[in-house]
């Protein structure tokens, strides 16, 4: 098999709230590695820390302990759970993409140009950005009258088409997807599972969270189960 | 080449006599800044941080905790006590702090920018919002009448304020209009380094979305370096790549923006965090 482009090494993270003066574990003893060209899933009941595994790795999280090294284009194995800031700020501008449950953006911007916004800050131009955020649009089913409004007033689905395409467009090395298809529909759904098998064939490392089982075996290559960590347990019985 | 831009020390400013034990007994452990032996006010202490070429940095934090204090002597509208800021600009190299009162003014009206919270400190209201603008492109190397005029009325119409008011005085504006002359008045000598001090406060929900578009749309087109200042997460949260919170003139924690909002580290950002959501 080729070379893993992610390899994590016993990542745990831990919140402390110094308010209530209480650690809670979100997730401990992680291990896994993910491929160019392939897809690796994560499992495991709510609480398991699966979304706490790709915060960790976008920095979203400051991990508690482990390693998460990266392999970057550059050849180099940097590991993110310590790099400096701007390092961390530019892998996400040129190589680590991140598509939340969430879309964030700002009221005046049509939707073409959320999508084409990761485009833009990489320097490119703005007619070709806008042409090749269309065309994404298009894929994912997003009706063109909706193309030139900002998202703001979209409905849920249409929301997380936009940010699936925002998070799609600039085609990152490696794509971290936490459950990209919650609320669409079956048809929509279908869309995007082929959508990132075609990603897959372009040489894209994947590692997603999905929602349905049913997805987790057409698309994943490996399989990551996680159980909540022991302390999480432990709490919940006081 | 280094993209940074600039590279802050030590920065550091006492209001007030001093004396040794200041800085010892403030800051956020004891709660105040002001010190209790000789009553001076530590407004800042040991601020350090690095800015890259076209980045956005927030800096966070309740009224008196050091966030203005800090871009008003990077804008030398204050002096500080100690410390060091160096502005790397292209190839040469400035320690502003040692800069005479001329170099000052100089770094001031062409290299910088600055947007305060309250426009009459960044806008003459003797003359039109035209002339505001034409007042700054004076200072740089433009002369001619009619070169000026088509300049600011293009800085007029990029931060969207209609050329029919370009000749009336900005007393007569609303506040977000006011705002925008003075974007368009910062953005005049196309400065590579801007500061904007609570620039959407007070505003109107829409207005502020509308100026905060406006200074991503700026940043991503010049390639801007801002420092942002604001009391405001969700300002932060929509501009800035990295933020630093102070309190008591202190900066108690720093990183990725997302991070601090998701996984603060300090109690005191747990708190502000949570108390916004």
């Amino acid at each position: 098999m080729t070379q893993a482009i992610l390899t994590i090494e016993d990542y745990a993270k831990t919140f402390h709230l110094h308010e209530r003066n209480k650690d809670i574990p979100s997730a401990s003893g992680v291990s896994l590695s993910v491929y160019p060209g392939r897809l690796t899933a994560l499992i495991g009941p709510t609480g398991a820390g699966k979304s706490s595994v790709l915060k960790g790795i976008y920095r979203t999280y400051l991990p508690s302990s482990g390693r998460i090294l990266y392999r970057s284009k550059a050849g180099n194995v940097i590991d993110l759970a310590k790099a400096g800031e701007h390092q961390i700020l530019e892998l996400r501008k040129q190589e680590i993409g991140f598509v939340t449950q969430f879309l964030y953006c700002l009221p005046r911007k049509s939707a073409i140009d959320v999508v084409a916004e990761p485009l833009f800050a990489r320097g490119v131009d703005s007619h070709e950005a806008r042409g090749r955020a269309e065309k994404l649009l298009a894929q994912l089913a997003v009706p063109s009258h909706l193309w030139n409004v900002p998202p703001a007033t979209f409905s849920g689905g249409e929301k997380q088409r936009v940010n699936l395409a925002r998070g799609l467009i600039a085609q990152p090395r490696l794509l971290l997807l936490d459950e990209p298809t919650a609320s669409l529909d079956p048809a929509t759904t279908e869309r995007v599972v082929e959508h990132i098998q075609s990603l897959k064939e372009t040489g894209i490392a994947m590692l997603a969270i999905f929602h349905h089982p049913d997805l987790v075996r057409r698309l994943a290559d490996e399989v990551v189960e996680l159980s909540p960590p022991i302390a999480v347990t432990e709490l919940s019985k006081d | 080449m280094s993209r940074k831009i600039l590279e802050v020390r030590g920065l550091s400013r006492i209001h007030g006599k001093g004396c040794p034990l200041c800085t010892q007994h403030t800051g956020p452990e004891f709660d105040t800044n002001i010190c209790p032996f000789c009553g001076s006010v530590v407004a800042a202490h040991d601020i350090n941080f690095d800015l890259y070429r076209g980045e956005i940095l927030g800096i966070i934090g309740e009224s008196g905790s050091g966030k203005s204090s800090t871009v008003k002597m990077l804008y030398f509208d204050d002096a500080p006590t100690s410390g060091q800021a160096i502005f790397f600009d292209g190839a040469e190299q400035h320690d502003l702090f040692s800069l005479n009162a001329a170099q000052q003014r100089s770094m001031r009206n062409k290299r910088f920018g600055m947007v305060y919270q309250n426009p009459h400190l960044g806008l003459n209201f003797q003359i039109s919002a035209g002339g505001n603008i034409a007042e700054r492109l004076l200072m740089s190397d433009l002369k001619h009448y009619a070169e000026i005029r088509r300049r600011a009325g293009e800085l007029l119409s990029r931060t969207e304020v209609s050329l029919a008011r370009m000749d009336q005085n900005p007393k007569t504006f609303s506040g977000g209009m006011q705002q925008r002359v003075q974007i368009a008045k910062a953005l005049a000598t196309r400065p590579p380094l801007l500061f904007l001090d609570e620039v959407t406060t007070g505003l109107d929900l829409s207005v502020q979305a509308a100026i905060l578009d406006l200074i991503l749309e700026i940043q991503n087109e010049l390639d801007t370096a801002m420092i942002v200042v604001t009391h405001d997460l969700g300002v932060i949260r929509l501009l800035a790549g990295r933020t630093l919170v102070m309190k008591h003139g202190r900066v108690i924690e720093s990183g990725l923006t997302d991070q601090i909002l998701e996984d603060p580290q300090h109690a005191y950002t747990q708190r502000l965090v949570a108390s916004a959501l």
